[in-house]
């Protein structure tokens, strides 16, 4: 029985007790938890202690210590992930890409070369002049992936900016606010969510005489947005109940500040990660509606509607079909790769290496 | 129904002494079904009818099972649960009847301290933003005195005053509850709720941070309303002892007379399932054994909410009336229809007191079965 000291979670009553006739305890043992004996008493001193006793040595001069703060330390974790690493390494270089394909596309991505096509008026395999080939009206197939690089990053990007901003404002509101509002927001994220969005992309597009980028970018978003709201909510659901929230509510602070000082920070981390997997989904998804002729239309290149262009002479030109599904690919696994390696740096505790 | 809505008066106490008056509290959380039209089929009466007084400077504990409704009260009391019914008056001042800003000021005079310190500090926030936002939220403090104030409280609680640009991650469990303290200082509150600030800690650092309370209570004046289900902590801390079992106070008295003569018949089991640290007491003495668990809070049984388990329960009597909190002794109250001025259910085994007599072993008494759940 001696040695026996109750545990953290131990239930009422069983808690040991002194007799009657304890003597009084010397104030610095003060409370005797567990079974008394002074010796045991006495062991129960903590090294955390001897901080507060040194109280006297905290002289005003000194240098107030720093510390690594939460992104720092995000980023240490995160550089240990090297697919991770290798991910971001390829969206940098894709975003640069985009960003000065002007510059770096070799030749005018719109313009149909003469020397682009066989005598027979055949699309060209890779080549010096054209590193990649030509399509099928001898326009050069590397500067219209450069180009398409752009169309899918700015879709990507603003598309899933645009669910981002949806879902966060409606999940915040459902899930901080509650009450009927929160019903009917998240009834109809029900709905959208049993809702075919591949359907409901091509009914939208094809309700519209000529899709481009930006009508795009609102599908996408409108189709979008309820995944969003869902995580949203379900993440202020779970932060509002958290003690230090309360704590906030008591010391006074007012809905707005618990909003943007307690709950925004910790949303952060959950944004990032699911809008890096969606920029994947969304470049996928624009690559989709542009094979089926529904995304961008030509002559802008998109990677989807290249393939599609390409499809009916993949056993004659394969690099039609092969190069821009290959970026499609590198694209949608960099920024799983990124997400996933995210993911882990947030949260240490599911670390798996 | 429930307990006395009227006063409680401590003995030799004037009014102005009660610092917060709880009358008829009653906290019920509504059991729904359905998805989008949500009907209310029941309710869980975590509290269920409380009326006590928190006396100016005392530190009354608050003691009972798991589910018993202790931090429920706690969290009502601070205006944090809505109130089914009931006052709760501080300093005369209704507190449910506040909203928005008059509420958010009436706060300042009350804080809590929490039971887990992992989750009671936003851990994106550093200690000066942590200990400072109460100042600046009530704008105690001009901004370039703020951080001295930050620093001065953490010199207070004994955290290194130079770490206020560190995150919690960075601190241990005791230190994290002594930050936790000190923003709860922050506004120079009268009133602390204490809801089990130790019992997530570790064993080793309890009593520290139980002395730091009391040093704190001593130099600003503090009451503390000390909720925990350890009862050896409890009395060490508190000057009275308010025992609840199923949403209601069952006793309450001052300290010595709760744990030397508990007269209801539940008081008086749970003190009984307290080992006594002494091996040869220990091995006489007999814990009243309870049968039974406790009742749903859902649906708690009519009449005495203890009648189920109690061993002195008396047929038409405990299953049918609600026992009133009612002042048996000068100070000492008890909910139960058997305790009178003059007598009370024993239930406490002979053994327990005096140590005289050598009990024969029971044949229960291998069960281990323990007085509460």
């Amino acid at each position: 029985m001696s040695d026996r000291l109750p545990p953290d979670d131990y239930v009422p009553g069983i808690d040991p007790i002194e007799p009657e006739s304890a003597p009084v305890l010397a104030p610095e043992v003060e409370l005797a938890l567990g079974d008394t004996s002074p010796a045991q008493a006495t062991a129960v001193v903590e090294p955390e202690l001897a901080g507060a006793e040194a109280a006297a040595g905290w002289l005003p001069e000194a240098e107030v210590i720093e510390t690594r703060g939460t992104w720092t330390e995000v980023w240490r974790r995160f550089r240990k992930d090297k697919f991770a690493v290798a991910g971001l390494v390829v969206i940098v270089l894709l975003v640069v890409t985009a960003v000065f394909a002007h510059w770096i596309a070799p030749h005018n991505p719109l313009t149909q070369y003469d020397s682009g096509l066989s005598a027979k008026g055949q699309p060209l395999g890779p080549s010096h002049h054209f590193w990649l080939g030509t399509d099928l009206l001898g326009r050069d197939l590397l500067s219209r992936l450069i180009y398409g690089a752009r169309v899918s990053l700015i879709i990507g990007i603003l598309a899933n900016g645009f669910a981002l901003l949806l879902g966060v404002i409606f999940g915040i509101v459902a899930g901080f606010f509650r009450g009927w509002l929160e019903t009917l927001i998240m009834r109809i994220t029900d709905v959208m969510l049993a809702f075919p969005i591949f359907l409901l992309a091509i009914a939208l597009s094809s309700s519209i005489s000529h899709p481009g980028i930006w009508v795009l970018v609102v599908v996408i978003g409108i189709v979008y947005w309820a995944p969003m709201t869902r995580v949203i909510h379900g993440e202020v659901l779970s932060i509002r109940e958290k003690e230090f929230v309360t704590a906030a509510r008591l010391t006074g602070c007012t809905n707005r500040r618990i909003l943007t000082n307690h709950i925004l920070p910790h949303l952060v981390a959950p944004i990032i990660v699911y809008t890096s997997l969606g920029i994947a989904t969304t470049v996928l998804f624009e690559a989709s509606l542009s094979y089926i002729g529904l995304g961008v239309q030509p002559p802008t290149p998109s990677w989807g509607q290249m393939i599609a262009d390409g499809q009916p002479y993949y056993t004659s030109a394969p690099w039609l079909v092969v190069f821009p599904g290959l970026c499609i690919m590198v694209t949608v696994l960099a920024f799983n790769l990124v997400g996933d390696g995210l993911r882990d740096a947030f949260d240490p505790q599911q670390r798996r290496r | 129904m429930a307990a006395t809505a009227a006063t409680l008066p401590s003995p030799g106490a004037a009014p102005d002494d009660v610092l917060v008056g709880i009358r008829d509290l009653k906290v019920h959380f509504p059991i729904t079904s359905g998805v989008v039209i949500q009907r209310r089929i029941g309710a869980v009466r975590a509290v269920d009818g409380l009326s006590f007084d928190v006396m100016r400077g005392e530190t009354l504990g608050l003691v009972g099972e798991s589910g018993c409704g202790k931090s429920t009260t706690g969290r009502a009391i601070l205006q944090l649960e809505k109130l089914t019914a009931g006052h709760v008056h501080y300093e005369g001042v209704d507190l449910a009847r506040l909203s928005g800003g008059a509420l958010r000021r009436q706060r300042r005079r009350m804080q809590m301290i929490f039971q887990d310190p992992y989750a009671s500090l936003n851990s994106r926030m550093t200690l000066g933003h942590i200990v400072g936002e109460p100042l600046l939220v009530h704008k105690l403090r001009a901004r370039d005195e703020r951080v001295d104030r930050v620093k001065e409280l953490l010199n207070l609680v004994g955290i290194n005053p130079n770490t206020v640009n560190r995150y919690p991650h960075e601190f241990s469990g005791g230190q994290r509850q002594r930050i936790g303290i000190a923003r709860a200082l922050a506004v120079e509150p009268n009133f602390i709720v204490c809801d089990e600030p130790i019992s997530a800690l570790d064993v080793s650092i309890r009593a520290q941070i139980i002395n730091l309370l009391q040093e704190l209570q001593r130099r600003f004046d503090l009451t503390y309303l000390f909720i925990a289900h350890d009862l050896s902590v409890v009395r060490h801390i508190s000057d009275r002892v308010a025992v609840m079992y199923l949403g209601r106070v069952v006793e309450l008295a001052a300290n010595a007379e709760l744990y030397g003569e508990p007269l209801h018949p539940y008081t008086q089991a749970l003190l009984s399932a307290v080992p006594i640290p002494d091996p040869v007491v220990e091995e006489r003495r007999r814990p009243v054994v309870l049968t039974g668990d406790v009742p749903s809070p859902a649906s708690p049984p009519p009449g005495c909410h203890f009648h189920t388990r109690c061993p002195a329960m008396q047929q038409g009597l405990c299953d049918v009336d609600d026992p009133v909190l009612t002042e048996i002794r000068p100070g000492h109250f008890a909910a139960c229809h058997l305790v009178t001025a003059t007598d009370y259910p024993k239930i406490r085994s002979a053994e327990d007191t005096a140590a005289s007599t050598v009990a024969a072993p029971r044949p229960d008494d291998s069960a281990a079965e323990r007085g509460t759940s």
